[in-house]
């Protein structure tokens, strides 16, 4: 930075030099020829307005780095240097994309919490310049605005955004465990109020234009515009750029004022946050929730609320002191290195990676209208996808297609769609219980019954019909899919996409390929995948291949803390404090007693004494009684009333005792029952690695995360080992080995990384 | 010499309008049109403003026997178009043909296609014609917006509807009962597309910009259509208006919304729609109308054998569709290209184009669509554009801008116009295009009677 200001000051004498110094002169201007190859910044005027556009030419969004906000100071020194202009717009001129954030390469070459204070200090003293502009500059946003592209444009004196779908303004800081290091927790709660920025902050919610506008947070909002004289985008940003260009000549003028008007509840609002005790009362407010939601796991929300607070009540000196500080600290944090793990794991399970499909996917069929048929129905037909969904009865056909229609219907009472569009979507999808039109399908999904002779009865049905080229697809959560494909005539197109429920919440989709799936077919099903905004991990198949193999032996040692005395809401808050963002009895009830005593048993049978612990016995006396969890309104809890807190089933409760235990003192404390339950879990993942199921460490992160829970604070079970150490692990598995054996035998690749800490999954 | 020059040209001329063919089709019967008609077109809320649309529609198709003198009984059908119905009269053509003194045994049916309904009844009755079934029909359009309906919530109409069938007192308090204020809010009808929810207005706005039509363009636009509509009547061009007696008031003789102003007095408007920057204001859209418009289209052997003299045939029509949202208004575009096709014709072989003006922004847009390489080969799926109309053939008469615009009423006076302005000018081919609301578009091919 010191450098730039240097530049800056150069820039600043050279201007003053040669007065008649504007673009059009620059061009000829060969002294200083360094500035003309700038590459990320550049501007030129329009009558008396500098349009400063930007675009970073190496990437597919524009990120805040140190050489893009060089330019842009000495840019913007040029600018205010320049008596002719009198203010200024800063637009992109990469489609689709405003500033997608700060670089986190850049966060992450740091070494120290101190290096990472200085990139936070630096950016807040090129936003301050920035906010004391001598001349007005509007920032033009079409497209993703956030994090420090957030910060960056609500220190310009004003915004106008585009209405584009893709235009979000947010602070996802939050997400990845950092806050907005660039002066955002000190703007935000002047520009919306203490309770509105503390939302904004605290969830890294993504914000739309016109609720932006509506918020205080932008100023002025241009439509999309359609095909004119050029493509739609092309025209938009050409009318964005019109417009700003427009705004910032009126607020040179003065025509525009940039005095707020208040209304009658803001000012309300105001009088109120203007007592200290209000203010106290709300910080403490939000801490709690803070509190109650992370467990405390998570430090960011906390060190947060703090800028926040110290800039109101301490000034904002101190208040960038705190901030700057804070950013440096989190930054080094194992949770912040855990959640942008996350975050670039899930760039990469975005991707196909085994090239574009032959044909792309245009009808898709699927074979049961159940809870996950109907789910599945649902993410196609709303991307457009032409879809059929046969069940063997008219009944399952009705209840499926209710199911699709409500869930498009919440959406429309949430307004994140249109009643129109509803209607549109819910015309792509076909419900039937015979097989007509599967000769058009391009891919066929079963989410029959786990069973695997009725899964061969289905697949010589669907072969019978399907064209060719058409792809079988299992949505099985356990049974191995070449045991599947073994009655396939053609084994080359049988593939497993094991969706999870909620599959329109549920964001994980794990495909599994044997060694006879074609690699045409399984970059059909990622591209399928894709397009129903899944993240994809691609495993090798097995029993419960990756995902549904870890949570058995996890299931296993629930069951035998259970039997040992620990009561479910017990087991549920051991959890849920250890970051599972469900407790494993409660997640019990949500999968299904019967589905997982089924899986429990498969999986048993197939992996022996290593998946032992607990009585799988219990489970199946559970489902006798009916007791098969939520679905059945009763499981380890009881669902039929609406009260706030669930009440234990006290019928599992004498399940319980039947089966009671007694727990061995030395491994059954609380933090060695979480232990005891989250080695297994990362112990058969990391088996699952040795074994060539997962691909890479990555995939196994995102999987577990996405698709069982696993504690995001962590970062999956790899990040997991990175930063607790293996040796620390097997250390633990050892201790618990001694007292129930074989299932706590750490694996090989886990003892090897014990042997050597140098070796990390996770580079 | 000058007498022989003056005789070579003159030989010249009727040379290259021999040269230009008339566009019958062979075992394909000729269709005229053999008079049309509309009451004054009127602001809303003015005059008018005490009537129901039937009343209208009645006083159009008055006019029309009126002017031709044509026997009743000889009407084989009527269609008649409207958009927003008065649910007293939803089948309008009927009650009016009726209130119009039309023989009870003549039928009629309603047509809608919002601004292109009468256009939509006109085709009809060509089709009808056509095909052999009529020889005499009657269409027209109505549109009365001093009055639409308004309806109680869907809650309260639900509660209302319940009440009707409520056996008891103790059931029918219960229902009232159940009444919220908020039920009593009412719903107003908008000019708004169903599919996106976007007004019209406001769709125009983001034509305009995507287009790049300024704020000055558009005035300028509306400027002109207001000046020649205003020379328009003041030369008396405008002979397709009857009078109409308004029962307790004066005869209406005149279309009221015709008002040249200045460019500095319509920068002073602030847009309508788009806000702050939009550039569709209310000077330069056409503004809500009342009035009711109606023609005479016959089979050609039968209007001459009754002793008519045809004012033009009606040949080649289209109906065009495209996206509802960001090419609402863009039917003239892809209308204009494929009817000329179907007609064998050229932009250059049109003498008069009557365009309808929905908004000047929309017009605007349409030329430069029209002129546009990039979206005829983008979006039309064209090799190359068509080309734009030259404005010197260009509603030369004012357009829906000046004279306004009743929805369903307006095609007629399009047609009517174009077969009108071919004989004063001595044209031999007129086409006329217009936009409608849900992403339509409708184009036709005017060719002159012979003199």
């Amino acid at each position: 930075m010191a450098s730039v200001r240097a530049a800056g000051t150069l820039i600043r004498s050279a201007a003053s030099r040669y007065p008649h110094f504007s673009v059009n002169g620059r061009r000829n201007f060969s002294a200083s020829s360094a500035l003309l190859a700038r590459t990320y910044v550049n501007y030129e005027l329009k009558d008396d307005v500098a349009v400063i556009k930007i675009n970073d030419p190496s990437g597919r969004v524009n990120t805040l780095t140190k050489m893009m906000e060089s330019e842009m100071m000495e840019v913007l020194y040029e600018v205010w240097g320049n008596g002719a202009v009198k203010s200024a717009v800063v637009i992109s001129t990469k489609p689709g994309s405003f500033i997608a954030g700060a670089d986190l390469n850049m966060i992450k070459a740091c070494k120290s919490a101190e290096e990472v204070s200085g990139l936070s200090r630096d950016g807040q003293k090129m936003f301050e310049k920035i906010e004391n502009s001598p001349i007005p500059i509007v920032a033009a946003i079409n497209g993703p605005c956030l994090g420090g592209g957030l910060e960056f444009a609500i220190a310009c004196q004003y915004r106008v955004a585009t209405k584009s779908k893709k235009t979000v303004l947010a602070c996802p800081e939050v997400l990845l465990g950092l806050l907005p290091g660039a002066g955002g927790t000190q703007r935000l709660p002047k520009m919306l109020g203490l309770p509105a920025a503390l939302d904004m902050v605290l969830t890294g919610r993504s914000i739309r234009p016109d609720k932006a506008k509506k918020m205080g947070l932008i100023h002025h909002v241009v439509d999309q515009l359609g095909p004119g004289l050029n493509d739609p985008e092309a025209s938009t940003m050409k009318y964005l750029e019109e417009v700003a260009v427009g705004v910032a000549k009126d607020l040179a003028k003065k025509k525009i004022s940039l005095e707020k008007k208040k209304g009658l509840m803001q000012k309300l609002q105001d009088s109120v946050l203007g007592l200290s005790f209000v203010r106290k009362q709300i910080y403490n407010t939000v801490q709690k929730k803070v509190m109650k939601q992370t467990k405390g796991l998570y430090p960011a929300p906390l060190k947060i609320i703090e800028c926040v607070q110290t800039g109101i009540e301490k000034g904002s000196a101190e208040g960038y002191k705190v901030e700057s500080e804070h950013f440096g600290k989190l930054a080094m944090s194992s949770e912040s290195n855990a959640l942008i793990g996350l975050y670039q794991g899930q760039v990469a399970c975005k991707k196909n990676n085994f090239g574009k499909p032959e044909k792309d996917v245009k009808k898709l069929a699927i074979l049961g209208a159940g809870l996950m048929g109907a789910g599945i129905a649902q993410v196609s037909v709303d991307k457009g996808i032409s879809t059929i969904l046969k069940d063997t009865v008219t009944e399952g056909v009705v209840r499926g297609y209710n199911q699709v229609y409500k869930g498009m219907n919440d959406k429309v009472k949430k307004k994140s769609m249109t009643s129109f569009e509803r209607d549109t979507n819910m015309s792509f999808l076909s419900g039937q219980i015979d097989y007509s039109g599967f000769q058009n399908a391009d891919i066929v999904i079963e989410a029959v019954f786990e069973d695997l002779s009725i899964k061969h009865k289905v697949l010589k049905e669907v072969e019978a019909v399907i064209s060719p080229h058409c792809i079988f697809a299992s949505n099985t959560s356990a049974l191995p899919i070449k045991d599947i494909a073994a009655a396939s005539k053609r084994p080359d197109k049988v593939i497993g996409m094991h969706y999870f429920s909620p599959v329109d919440k549920m964001q994980l989709l794990e495909i599994i390929t044997t060694d006879k799936t074609s690699k045409d077919t399984t970059a059909t099903a990622v591209a399928l995948g894709l397009k129903q905004g899944k993240l994809i991990i691609v495993v090798g198949d097995g029993p419960g291949f990756y995902t549904t193999r870890c949570l058995g032996p996890t299931l296993s040692e629930a069951v035998r803390v259970l039997q040992e005395g620990v009561t479910p809401k017990k087991l549920d808050s051991l959890t849920t404090s250890f970051g599972f963002p469900v407790g494993l009895t409660a997640l019990i009830d949500e999968v299904g007693v019967d589905v997982a005593a089924h899986v429990a048993e498969d999986l048993g049978k197939a992996f022996g004494p290593r998946f032992g612990g607990g009585n799988p016995e219990l489970l199946k006396t559970m489902v006798q009684k009916g007791f098969k969890g939520r679905k059945t309104g009763k499981g380890w809890y009881i669902y039929a009333s609406k009260k706030k807190e669930k009440q234990l089933n006290s019928g599992a409760e004498e399940v319980l005792k039947a089966f009671k235990l007694t727990a061995p003192p030395a491994v059954s404390g609380d933090e060695d029952v979480q232990y005891r339950l989250t080695s297994r879990f990362v112990n058969e993942a990391v088996l699952c690695l040795q074994e060539g199921i997962l691909a890479d460490p990555i995939q196994g992160d995102i999987g577990a995360v996405f698709g069982l829970g696993f504690p995001p604070c962590l970062g999956g079970p790899f990040r997991f080992v990175d930063s607790f150490g293996a040796d620390k692990l097997v250390q633990k598995m050892k201790r618990y080995e001694d007292v129930y054996g074989i299932q706590f035998t750490p694996c090989q690749l886990l003892l090897d990384y014990a042997k050597d800490p140098s070796k990390k999954f996770h580079k | 010499l000058k007498k022989t020059l003056s005789l070579i040209t003159t030989c010249l001329v009727l040379l290259t309008a021999k040269s230009k063919k008339t566009l019958a089709k062979p075992g394909v019967k000729n269709v005229v049109l053999v008079e049309g008609v509309r009451t004054p077109f009127l602001q809303s809320g003015t005059t008018y403003a005490d009537l129901m649309p039937h009343d209208l529609a009645r006083a159009a198709l008055q006019g029309l026997l009126h002017r031709t003198g044509f026997p009743k009984e000889a009407v084989d059908y009527i269609v008649y178009g409207t958009v927003i119905q008065e649910v007293k009269t939803s089948n309008v053509a009927r009650e009016a043909a009726l209130g119009a003194g039309f023989s009870d045994r003549t039928p009629a049916h309603t047509v809608t296609m919002a601004c292109i309904s009468s256009n939509q009844a006109m085709t009809t009755a060509v089709g009808l014609i056509a095909a052999g079934q009529c020889d005499a029909v009657v269409a027209g359009g109505v549109e009365f917006m001093s009055d639409v309906p308004i309806r109680h919530s869907r809650k309260m109409r639900k509660t209302m509807l319940s009440l009707n069938k409520a056996k008891t007192l103790g059931a029918r308090l219960s229902l009232l009962g159940s009444i919220r204020l908020a039920h009593l809010s009412p719903e107003l009808p908008a000019v708004a597309e169903f599919s996106t929810a976007e007004t019209m207005g406001h769709s125009a706005d983001r034509l305009a910009a995507a287009f790049g039509v300024s704020r000055q363009e558009q005035d300028e636009f509306a400027l002109r259509s207001h000046t020649l509509a205003k020379k328009a009547q003041d030369e008396g061009l405008l002979s397709d208006i009857v009078g109409f007696k308004v029962p307790g008031k004066d005869i209406v003789s005149k279309d009221n919304g015709i008002r040249p102003s200045t460019m500095e007095q319509m920068a002073k408007l602030k847009p309508a729609f788009v806000k702050p920057h939009g550039t569709v204001t209310a000077a330069n859209s056409s503004y809500l109308t009342d009035g009711a418009s109606a023609v005479l289209i016959m089979s050609e052997e039968k209007a001459l054998a009754m002793g008519y003299k045809p004012k033009a045939y009606l040949r080649d029509f289209v109906y065009v569709s495209q996206d509802p949202k960001d090419q609402l208004l863009l039917g003239p575009t892809y209308a204009t290209p494929k009817v000329l096709e179907r007609s064998g014709l050229t932009l250059a072989d049109i003498d008069v184009f009557e365009f309808h003006e929905a908004f000047a922004g929309q017009i605007l847009a349409n030329l430069k669509a029209m002129e546009s390489d990039w979206f005829a080969q983008n979006c039309m799926g064209r090799k190359a554009k068509v080309g734009a109309p030259p404005l010197d053939k260009f509603n030369m008469w004012g357009g829906s801008l000046s004279l306004g615009h009743p929805f369903a009423a307006t095609g007629c006076r399009l047609v009517t116009t174009v077969a009108h302005r071919l004989k004063k000018e001595g044209g031999q081919y007129g086409l006329v295009a217009a936009c409608a609301a849900g992403g339509q578009g409708h184009a036709m091919v005017i060719e002159a009677y012979p003199q």
